[in-house]
């Protein structure tokens, strides 16, 4: 989330699209009807099925999934048409002036560069032309043609209402109501906030689905501002927290980029990271990337990192593929080149698409460990359950070790929430059993393996032995000792660069935050940008005052909210070039003459003047980007991709399947199915009556929502013959599924491209162990298909069939 | 108002709870009313009436109102099956005091769908049908606070109240044949907090304070709804059961079927009334009388005796045969 | 009964007396009225309804529910009452089957009505005469007959604890209208019954001993006693005089 849940009570209109919020995020979404009831905020949700958010929208529009791209292209192209942009805002702080090289292009669903060989685009012509003065060229009258607005202006053309209702199926009625609501908020003084989801993540172009809604927003003006944003709702209370201290292959912590195999030393690695400003005066944030890195090194191997060893550089793994995601390991798994898998805190068999093939991985392992507070499919997969599991179980070698673990209340620690807030919290009851601490484990599994390697060497012992490994008891880290050494503390005195007889932070304690950190290798930090969650104030992400002076929502003394306790992120950007707040009603920081005050940290220098320094400083550029350059694998601007499995073809550009960089394996191409065999378009989702795979052992949550069902349009039924109730079978060209029929108004029939369109909707949470009814979920059904820049699997939008069927057999009740 | 036996109702859910033990506040002294009892004697004391307001424009259908309920109630509903529906378990039950009610309704005025969702439960009536129908003293209270009770250990399990409620709420244990249904978290309410499915609503869609506060909250709610084109927009306070302590803020005010047969005028049913009414003193006084008539008619009547000659002429009949004509020439079988 | 007299059969044709019923002479006359599963199935009967009306006033108004304490409080009566329902309305059945035939209403039953007036004043004289029971007891058997079927039936509809979920709420409402009106109503007949049977002395020996004198039948069902005397003296002249 660029801004806060809190915050969210202050908008004027909320855009749920890609998501669910009320069903998914309830209590979150309380701040939705916060806003609607005081604020008389409106509410649109734009959903291919009538979602709980619906029901209690002002405005509700069906929509295919997938097509979400062309939707937020045409709003993009309605309120240029119709002039609804936030001019001063546009010009001053996107890049629409930036004038981009010649040879970039679009034609045919596709930009320029592509090489259909490879599936990959050459991004060499997608960025800008650079003067002499090694600085971007910007034409301010936004009139050179190939300034980034105009492109924009032109790429964005073709999406007309029409073209919505041909690839959507939105009514074009329903698509222009509800852009001319969203035109209204280019005003300065009406925000519009986006909630977002895995309905928007989770496609092959996911990226480019929340690219087109961040572009909307940035011309309206919207982004900085009280009431405004981008704000993606994660998903688990602690989702935020995996990315930031970068539980993903290609990250390390705090958004640090894991090395590939090309940057074969730290010179290497840093020259493609100096993040120059490319306007003038611009701060260009990631400049600091150094201090963030050797910290991050210092962390992690103590005294062994120096100057000279490139602070152990060495030591870091290098990517030779973009990512290990968990798809390429099930991919390797079923090419057994995967002996043993460490499942912590995951249930694959039934969270990963396409079961078949992650079951198959799986019996491919020499050993499988999970770590879990909960009985886990998984841990089961080679146990028969009639239809719900049908294995061989003899043909299964794989050896199994499950770890019981503590769940959240019986551990400490914190969480980070979507709105980037670290809170602490504290054990309400004791671990069962066996039942240990994710950190006993690992620490455990290290020491042991330490030993191992100190006894028998190895091929490269070193970046265990030399782990720095500093706590009370090494058996079990403190989550207080992680929390302190994730902020960073200074590892020899600090002394002040312009007075250097001051001693800014002393050897050994805690730095203030990450402007403290150092490239010398004097400080050390597990992850900057939570740094300032525990320093010498203690632990701030302890802190539960709730005050919230003037009520905007800000609360700064609760909890700690990365980075440097700041609540809404670019908030610079909720002042005009003067600094003056657009909306005074709604103020976030000012410029008083000498610096920025207000009820936030401001995302700026305190005393960079206004129309000097630009607000995204994060960005080269010193604003955002409408166009992104090489950024993105699929394109600078968002454009219509269909779904690889879709009942339509790319009115773009017929022969292109799904997204045409879209991360995909030569052996799952054989599995996509055909609109001929597979009519109609599932899309999976959660219900808010259950948590995932976790509350199915909860007998309550299993009492609310007992069995696993699809949902399916009245018409589909009719045709069909399948009554509310009954039992039907699911089935895509990768498996099937056998489920009870809810047959409802609210899934209604979409026409698309002259084409009825069947939307089946199959919500997941049931598996064959806990206290709910044994069930199957959407994924023995969905496709392995990576989205384009993170892997991301596209378990929203595929093909599958229907028919009325009988009961699975195996017993449906767990 | 006298709040000489502690602390008045609670004026919202959301506060928390003091760490100290707290005494109930809710005693004998504060009822009103009590099933099959006359001579309950006036309460000590007028609590300020209190509500629960449901605001179905708000409320998203996520059933923590149901588990919160579960959780505090301590009782497990089962699990059971899909049946097509969202209702889960299906219907109130004596281990679901509350349940949440969707129904899928195209607005022949808009065309479009809506999905109402309501939040079904006892609506704590001013005048409780069920109280009325009850045949067992105490089993049913109502203190001045405007919170129906059932008290369980007074319960026969005879399931008047079911015949009396005009909502269909109380549900019948066949375990332990006892009556159940929400009870406003009385014991909640007794100790200063709210109801736990007020409590634990995300969205407060069910706001709990007094029934004055509520009511005006519901003002502002309606006033909401009106400018965004509910012009029926309105409080389901039905006067036919004197008001109840549970309301709703209901969209199309003017149709309270719509949300799942939401009764459009209720009122405790006539047949309840004449039954726990004239037919009790009628028919009390009917059977009196005849018992009495009786009892005198053989006091001072004469009684019915056979006498000596008839004996003789039967034994006469039964010795020498029926010679005579019958008593009655004229009667003849048919 | 004068063409029956005017040519005497083999065996009389028996209009009036039942299966069991028979006169035995002596002083005074022994006339058998009830078989001993008769008077099993009366007491049967009467005892259930006996603990049916208390339990049941119980339920019907607070100032009896004191009666609960009777069957050990109102859970148990609750849970007895309609149990005891079904033990009546069964044993009632074999009682129907028993005496439904001798109930069927006859033009005498109206003479002896329009006289109700020297019925209660015992003036017996001036009544007709009349088979085994009068337009009285007949009221009192259909009666009984017509409200037990509807308190069964609607017993049935409120019995919560097995068939609460086969019938609507305003049918069950219904039910427990109909079935305290005809509760009413069945008590008021059973006192009626009960005080008809005492007041009209040598009555209540037919339901215990099973037989009623010679002059009571005489009094009181003199068709009744004349068709039993005649079946005597027939069976007498086939198998010869008893002495």
């Amino acid at each position: 989330m660029t801004n806060a849940w809190t915050d969210i009570k202050n908008t004027d209109l909320v855009v749920v699209m890609g998501g669910n919020a009320a069903e998914a995020h309830p209590c979150g979404f309380k701040w939705v009807t916060e806003a609607k009831a005081h604020r008389g905020a409106k509410l649109i949700v734009v959903d291919p099925r009538y979602t709980r958010t619906a029901s209690v929208s002002d405005v509700y529009a069906p929509i295919r999934q997938g097509s979400d791209i062309t939707f937020l292209n045409a709003v993009i192209n309605y309120c240029i048409q119709n002039d609804k942009v936030q001019w001063e805002y546009t010009k001053a702080y996107t890049n629409a002036a930036f004038i981009v090289k010649e040879g970039f292009g679009y034609a045919d669903g596709l930009f320029s560069g592509y090489d259909e060989e490879k599936r990959d685009y050459d991004r060499s012509s997608w960025d800008y032309e650079f003067g002499e003065d090694g600085f971007a060229k910007v034409d301010p009258t936004l009139q050179h043609p190939r300034c980034v607005w105009n492109l924009l202006k032109a790429h964005v053309a073709a999406y007309t209402p029409e073209l919505v209702e041909r690839i959507c199926g939105t009514p074009r009625q329903k698509f222009l109501q509800i852009a001319g609501m969203i035109a209204e908020c280019s005003s300065p003084t009406k925000t519009m906030t986006s909630m977002y989801a895995l309905g928007w993540t989770q496609h092959s172009h996911g990226a480019q689905n929340i690219r087109a809604m961040a572009m909307l927003q940035l011309i309206l003006g919207n982004i900085g501002v009280r009431g405004g944003g981008m704000n993606a709702l994660r998903g688990h209370s602690n989702i935020q927290g995996l990315t930031d201290l970068g539980l993903m292959s290609h990250l390390l912590t705090g958004y640090l980029n894991m090395p590939t195999e090309k940057e074969v030393d730290y010179k290497t690695y840093m020259a493609s990271r100096q993040f120059r400003p490319l306007r003038p005066g611009q701060t260009s944030y990631w400049q600091n990337y150094s201090k963030f890195m050797v910290s991050f090194q210092k962390a992690m191997w103590g005294d062994a990192a120096t100057a000279e060893n490139d602070w152990c550089y060495h030591y870091l793994s290098k990517l030779d593929v973009p990512a290990y995601d968990i798809l390429r390991m099930f991919e390797l798994m079923n090419q057994g080149k995967v002996n043993g898998y460490i499942c912590q805190g995951f249930n694959p068999l039934l969270a990963f698409p396409n079961r078949g093939k992650v079951a198959a991985g799986l019996a491919r392992l020499k050993f499988l460990i999970t770590m879990d507070p909960l009985e886990t499919e998984t841990a089961r997969f080679w146990e028969n359950h009639g239809d719900f599991n049908d294995v061989d179980t003899k043909a299964i070698q794989t050896e199994v070790f499950q770890l019981p673990t503590v769940c959240f209340a019986e551990d400490q620690g914190s969480l980070t929430n979507s709105g980037r807030w670290l809170q602490w919290f504290w054990p309400a009851a004791t671990p069962p059993g066996e039942a240990k601490a994710d950190t006993w484990i690992m620490a455990q599994i290290f020491l042991r393996m330490r030993e191992l390697y100190r006894k028998e060497g190895g091929a490269f012992p070193d970046p265990i032995l030399n782990l720095s490994w500093q706590y009370h008891n090494p058996g079990e880290p403190e989550p207080e000792e992680l929390a302190k050494e994730i902020n960073g503390r200074a590892l020899t005195d600090l002394r002040d660069p312009a007075d250097p007889s001051r001693i800014l932070v002393e050897a050994g304690k805690q730095v203030v935050n990450f402007s403290q950190l150092r490239d010398d290798g004097s400080t050390m930090s597990g992850c900057w940008i939570y740094s300032g969650c525990f320093n010498e104030a203690g632990n701030n992400m302890a802190r539960r005052d709730n005050h919230d002076p003037d009520n905007t929502g800000a609360h700064p003394n609760w909890t700690f909210a990365w980075p440097l306790n700041r609540r809404t992120l670019y908030n610079r950007a909720s002042a005009d070039l003067d600094g003056k707040p657009w909306d005074p009603s709604r103020k976030l920081l000012e410029w008083d003459g000498a610096k920025w005050v207000g009820y936030d940290v401001p995302d700026i220098a305190p005393t960079a003047k206004p129309r000097d320094v630009m607000p995204f400083i994060m960005n080269q550029e010193g604003v955002s980007r409408l166009f992104a350059r090489g950024m993105l694998r699929d394109g600078p601007f968002p454009a219509h991709m269909e779904p690889f499995e879709s009942p339509i073809a790319n009115p773009f550009n017929p022969k292109m399947r799904g997204n045409p960089v879209g991360r995909i394996f030569e052996s799952d191409v054989a599995q996509f199915g055909t609109s001929e065999e597979f009519p109609y378009a599932a899309t999976s989702y959660r219900l808010t009556e259950h948590f995932h795979y976790w509350t199915k052992h909860n007998r309550v949550n299993a009492a609310l929502q007992p069995e696993f069902f699809v949902e399916l349009s009245e018409e589909l039924a009719r045709e069909k013959g399948i009554a509310g109730g009954s039992w039907v079978r699911v089935w895509s060209k990768r498996g099937s599924v056998r489920a009870k029929a809810v047959v409802t108004k609210r899934i209604r029939p979409l026409i698309c491209d002259g084409k009825t369109v069947h939307v089946i909707g199959i919500p997941l949470h049931w598996g064959f162990v806990g206290a709910a009814r044994k069930g199957f979920g959407p994924n023995s059904l969905s496709p392995f298909v990576g989205e384009a820049n993170i892997e991301t699997p596209g378990y929203k939008a595929f093909l599958v069939n229907i028919e009325p069927s009988t009961a699975p057999r195996g017993g449906v009740v767990a | 108002m006298s709040m000489a036996n502690g602390p008045d109702s609670p004026r919202t859910a959301v506060s928390n709870p003091p760490v100290q033990p707290m005494a109930s506040n809710l005693g004998a002294g504060d009822l009103i009313r009590r099933s099959a009892t006359s001579d309950l004697p006036p309460p000590t004391r007028q609590l300020t009436p209190v509500a629960k307001l449901i605001d179905v424009s708000k409320c998203i259908g996520c059933k923590a109102c149901q588990s919160a309920c579960i959780e505090w109630n301590d009782t497990l509903p089962a699990v059971g099956e899909n049946v097509g529906v969202y209702e889960n378990p299906h219907d109130l039950t004596e281990n679901m005091f509350t349940l949440m009610r969707f129904t899928e309704w195209v607005n022949p005025a808009t065309d479009s769908l809506e999905w109402l969702i309501r939040k079904d439960g006892c609506m704590h009536c001013a005048d409780p049908g069920c109280l009325k129908a009850c045949p067992a003293p105490g089993a049913i209270v109502q203190y001045s606070n405007g919170i129906v009770d059932f008290i369980h250990e007074n319960c026969i399990g005879c399931g008047y109240c079911v015949k009396g409620c005009p909502f269909n709420i109380p549900r019948i244990s066949k375990a332990d044949h006892r009556s159940y249904k929400c009870t406003l978290c009385s014991d909640r309410v007794a100790v200063g907090q709210g109801p736990a499915c007020a409590k634990a609503c995300p969205t407060q869609a069910i706001v709990f304070g007094t029934k004055e506060d509520m009511k005006k909250h519901a003002e502002g709610r309606i006033a909401d709804l009106k400018s965004r084109g509910y012009s029926q927009a309105g409080l389901y306070d039905p006067p036919g059961v004197g008001g109840t302590h549970v309301m709703y803020v209901l969209h199309h005010a003017d149709k309270p079927q719509i949300y799942a047969g939401l009764p459009e005028n209720p009122s405790i049913s006539p047949l309840v009334q004449s039954w726990k009414g004239v037919t009790k003193y009628v028919g009390m006084a009917a059977m009196s009388m005849l018992a009495v008539g009786s009892v005198i008619h053989g006091v001072f009547g004469r009684a019915n005796r056979v006498s000596r000659e008839e004996e003789e002429e039967a034994e006469r009949l039964v010795e020498q045969g029926d010679e005579t004509p019958p008593h009655d020439p004229r009667e003849r079988r048919p | 009964m004068s063409s029956s007299a005017a040519k005497p059969p083999a065996k009389p044709r028996l209009v009036y007396a039942q299966p069991g019923d028979a006169v035995e002479p002596g002083k005074p006359v022994t006339v058998s009225r009830y078989g001993p599963l008769a008077r099993l199935n009366h007491w049967i009967t009467a005892g259930s309804l006996i603990l049916l009306a208390v339990s049941g006033l119980a339920l019907f108004t607070p100032s009896l529910y004191f009666l609960t304490e009777l069957f050990g409080g109102g859970q148990n009566t609750r849970a007895l009452h309609p149990w005891i329902g079904v033990v009546l309305f069964v044993s009632f059945f074999v009682f129907f089957l028993q005496l439904w035939r001798a109930n069927l209403p006859e033009k005498v039953d109206v003479v002896w009505l329009s006289k109700i007036k020297d019925v209660v004043g015992g003036h017996e004289e001036n009544l007709p005469e009349l088979g085994k029971y009068n337009a009285g007891q007949k009221f009192i058997f259909w009666g009984m007959v017509a409200l037990i079927l509807l308190l069964i039936a609607t017993g049935v509809m409120i019995w919560e604890q097995y068939f609460a979920t086969y019938f609507g709420i305003p049918l069950r409402r219904v039910a427990v209208l109909v079935h305290s009106i005809a509760a009413v109503l069945i008590i008021c007949i059973f006192i009626l019954h009960v005080y008809a049977a005492i007041w009209t002395r040598g009555t209540l020996r037919a339901m215990t001993r099973g037989t009623v004198t010679g002059g009571w039948a005489w009094r009181h069902h003199r068709k009744w006693l004349r068709e039993l005397a005649g079946l005597r003296r027939a069976e007498t002249r086939k198998t010869g005089p008893a002495e």
